[in-house]
């Protein structure tokens, strides 16, 4: 037992710190923001420079063979900065996906070409009458002797108008199990129509329908096994990414809170001086320290060789208490802030809204407390 | 990174297992599982302090040395954890975390010499003096005063919330030798014989019927020079010292890892409560669940310093915060679990020794009583209240 970050780990914080600092200050966001694609494609071409877009993938695909705990590295330094671009959407969520149920020739096709930067993917699952259950999908595909004809509508896909390839969900008529497969649909197919808004605080989100799209006979991502528990695999992974992120969001907050109150001077004194503040501030330093613990332990655990049970255990118990905990901190930050802290002059906003996008992406706090609870009492039954 | 232990670590486990398989007997692990207040009975603590003391296991955190077992921090953790986990006996901290790590950073040799193996036996039992009536969360306002005279100190004055001073031979106290402009300056560390001409206890009984505390009177108490800890006017280092070891110094989540698993056993023993009540209840437990591994894994993190050889430094606080809030919020889902149980007052002590039946099944016996006690959690060594000044001026820097 040993929580010391290894030498490479050290490292890999230090460039990513280095990156927030020289690219991710206050103006730049606020220029990356008014960007059509939501971010800077030269900065991902940095990413690709530095090693972050191989990270995940395994040695034998061009990747460096990195885990969960490297990944939260990234994410949690990305949350400090608000980083806005597509890593979760490309690596992390379709790349991991082509990564461990694509074909070889989709891995070889793909794969370089995500590492090296040139293309961007998005992951499009989630339906408008769906909640956070991963199999409630109704899109449908079809297939004939000519290839697939695909047909539904997808909500809140990440950075789809940046994308070159959605992947995307849907079910197999009168096929066994879930029946879900997962397609890859060229962004220019026809019958696919794309309609592309702002993301809350930062970055591109979309819908997408798909009317009767023809897609080719290979479209279809791996050689026909069952894909739903590799989605629930790789979303339970993305919830611990993403958990890191909010961390250091929260971290971000709270340091901004910490130097207001201090130099903030109201009653002829800072507003840090009495002590209501100072107890807020304490707790609130807590959850800080709370969440970063939270997530570089669950990072550890869906890094080890764990059953499935474990790793949604992990990844649920993560959301929730990180959650929770940026909730607080999120709201007492702006709180602090006074009147300036509800104003777009500061970017204490843009963090308290992608704290909202981290709570309502992959399932509520209250979705994963009711699936802990279910999957904690079941693995206790066993 | 890693959680997981080295092959020589799960042989120290294995080893730590086996010991407590052979020596916890079913009479004491009952005992100790009925045990409600915060430190075990003497006559729970002695018969295992004893198989430990054998095995030079007494003291997890002792250098060898001073006849600790020199343990690394994991094995530390792994010995915490096994103890937890099997329920045994909880030894009292006064003397072997509270005052051995202060005599062996202050003491003279000839103070080590003659304290340190008699805390390691068990023949001498600590209490803390350091509360007063008018002294709580301003602990540094106290006014027990001792006045040189000759070859030894006149005590007198009066200590508060003295646990165990009813048990216990020997007292280390904060005691006041002068009047400086800063009141901490004043301040000297005692080691007073409770068995001294002119000491008075008188119980105060709790809300859950027990009898920790006491308040102790001192009049006119003779106290040998040579009981002086440190020197005179410098017994505020020695007592912030005592403290951190008293917050954070302890491994806590094993011990509530235990406590919660007792409280989800109480869902199986075939009490009757509505299966929405259960449903409401099992967030609850997961919610404190996610609290323990938190901790956890905060602990670890300090471990991993403490194995650097870096100070974890104010992050005590941090971690008695927690804990006390994560204690009381296991014992009072404890009481919401047994339902109407709960209405049964029992305040006969020990729960192990009841001479008839009670009104309500042996496991939740306790769950009430935990409860009540468990209340001082979040005041007893420095309040949480203390704990967020301590945060706030130490590590933000206000």
């Amino acid at each position: 037992m040993d929580l010391t970050p290894s030498e490479a780990q050290q490292m890999l914080r230090h460039s990513a710190q280095r990156f927030i600092a020289e690219h991710c200050d206050p103006a730049a966001r606020r220029h990356a923001m008014q960007d059509p694609m939501g971010f800077k494609r030269q900065n991902w071409g940095k990413f690709a420079d530095l090693g972050w877009l191989g990270l995940p993938f395994p040695e034998e695909v061009g990747g460096f063979g990195g885990g969960p705990v490297e990944v939260a590295i990234l994410m949690e330094e990305f949350g400090r900065g608000l980083a806005t671009e597509p890593y979760l959407s490309t690596v992390l969520l379709a790349g991991t996906l082509i990564a461990e149920c694509g074909t070889e020739k989709q891995q070889k096709g793909l794969l370089p070409a995500i590492i090296n930067g040139e293309r961007l993917l998005s992951f499009a699952h989630y339906e408008s009458d769906a909640r956070a259950g991963l199999s409630e999908v109704h899109t449908v595909a079809q297939t004939d002797n000519h290839g697939w004809t695909l047909h539904g509508r997808k909500i809140a896909v990440l950075d789809a108008v940046s994308a070159d390839v959605h992947m995307v969900s849907a079910r197999l008529p009168g096929a066994q199990g879930a029946g879900l497969a997962l397609f890859l649909v060229p962004k220019d197919a026809a019958g696919v129509t794309l309609r592309d808004a702002p993301r809350l605080g930062g970055g591109r989100v979309a819908e997408l329908t798909f009317d009767h799209a023809r897609l080719v006979p290979d479209a279809r991502l791996g050689s026909g096994a069952e894909v739903l528990p590799t989605i629930q695999s790789v979303v339970d992974r993305a919830i611990v990414a993403l958990s890191a992120g909010a961390a250091g969001m929260m971290r971000s907050m709270f340091d901004a809170t910490l130097d207001y109150t201090k130099v903030r001077k109201q009653f002829g004194r800072p507003l840090a001086a009495n002590q209501v503040i100072r107890h807020r501030l304490a707790d609130m330093y807590v959850e800080c320290e709370e969440a970063r613990a939270m997530a570089a332990r669950a990072a550890l655990l869906v890094g080890a060789d764990t059953d499935s049970t474990q790793r949604s255990l992990a990844a649920s118990g993560a959301k929730v208490k990180i959650g929770r905990c940026a909730r607080n901190v999120a709201e007492q930050a702006v709180q602090l802030h006074g009147a300036m802290g509800v104003t777009d002059e500061l970017d204490l906003g843009l963090y308290f809204k992608r704290l909202l996008v981290f709570e309502a992406l992959f399932g509520s706090v209250d979705y994963h407390l009711q699936r802990h609870a279910e999957l904690f009492g079941n693995s206790r039954a066993e | 990174m890693s959680l997981s232990f080295t092959p020589e670590e799960l042989r120290f486990r294995d080893e730590v297992r086996a010991f407590i398989a052979a020596r916890l007997s079913p009479e004491l692990r009952r005992a100790s599982s009925l045990n409600v207040s915060f430190f075990s009975d003497p006559d729970i603590v002695a018969p295992w302090q004893r198989a430990l003391h054998e095995r030079g296991w007494v003291a997890p955190g002792w250098p060898r040395e001073h006849g600790g077992p020199g343990w690394t921090a994991t094995q530390r953790w792994i010995f915490e954890s096994e103890c937890a986990a099997a329920g045994t006996p909880q030894l009292s901290p006064m003397g072997i975390k509270m005052i051995g790590p202060v005599l062996m950073r202050f003491g003279t040799s000839e103070q080590k010499k003659f304290y340190l193996p008699r805390i390691l036996s068990g023949e001498d039992r600590w209490c803390q003096g350091y509360s007063e009536p008018g002294s709580g969360s301003d602990l540094a306002s106290l006014k027990t005063r001792a006045v040189r005279r000759g070859d030894h100190y006149a005590v007198n004055g009066t200590k508060i919330w003295t646990t165990h001073a009813h048990f216990a031979n020997r007292m280390f106290a904060l005691v006041r030798t002068s009047d400086e402009p800063r009141q901490q300056d004043g301040i000297s560390f005692l080691l007073i014989d409770m068995a001294s001409p002119g000491v008075t206890i008188r119980p105060i009984m709790m809300i859950s019927g027990d009898h920790d505390v006491n308040q102790v009177f001192f009049d006119e108490v003779e106290v040998p020079l040579t009981n002086l800890i440190g020197e005179e006017g410098r017994g505020w280092t020695c007592g912030k010292y005592l403290l951190e070891f008293e917050r954070g110094g302890g491994i806590n989540s094993p011990k509530l890892r235990y406590a919660l698993e007792k409280v989800r056993g109480l869902a199986n023993s075939g009490l009757s409560y509505k299966a929405i009540l259960l449903q409401k209840i099992a967030t609850k437990l997961s919610e404190i669940e996610l609290d323990v591994q938190t901790l956890e894994f905060l602990e670890l993190q300090v471990l991993s310093a403490l194995q650097r050889g870096e100070n974890p430094g104010p992050v005590s606080s941090v971690l008695k915060l927690r804990a006390s809030e994560i204690h009381q919020a296991i014992s009072r889902v404890g009481v919401e679990m047994v339902g109407q149980n709960a209405l049964v007052e029992e305040t006969r002590r020990p729960l192990h020794a009841l001479k008839d039946r009670p009104l309500i099944p042996e496991e939740v016996l306790s769950v009430v009583p935990r409860h009540l006690n468990g209340r001082a959690n979040t005041i007893f060594g420095g309040s949480s209240e203390i704990q967020r000044d301590i945060i706030a001026k130490q590590v933000l820097g206000l």
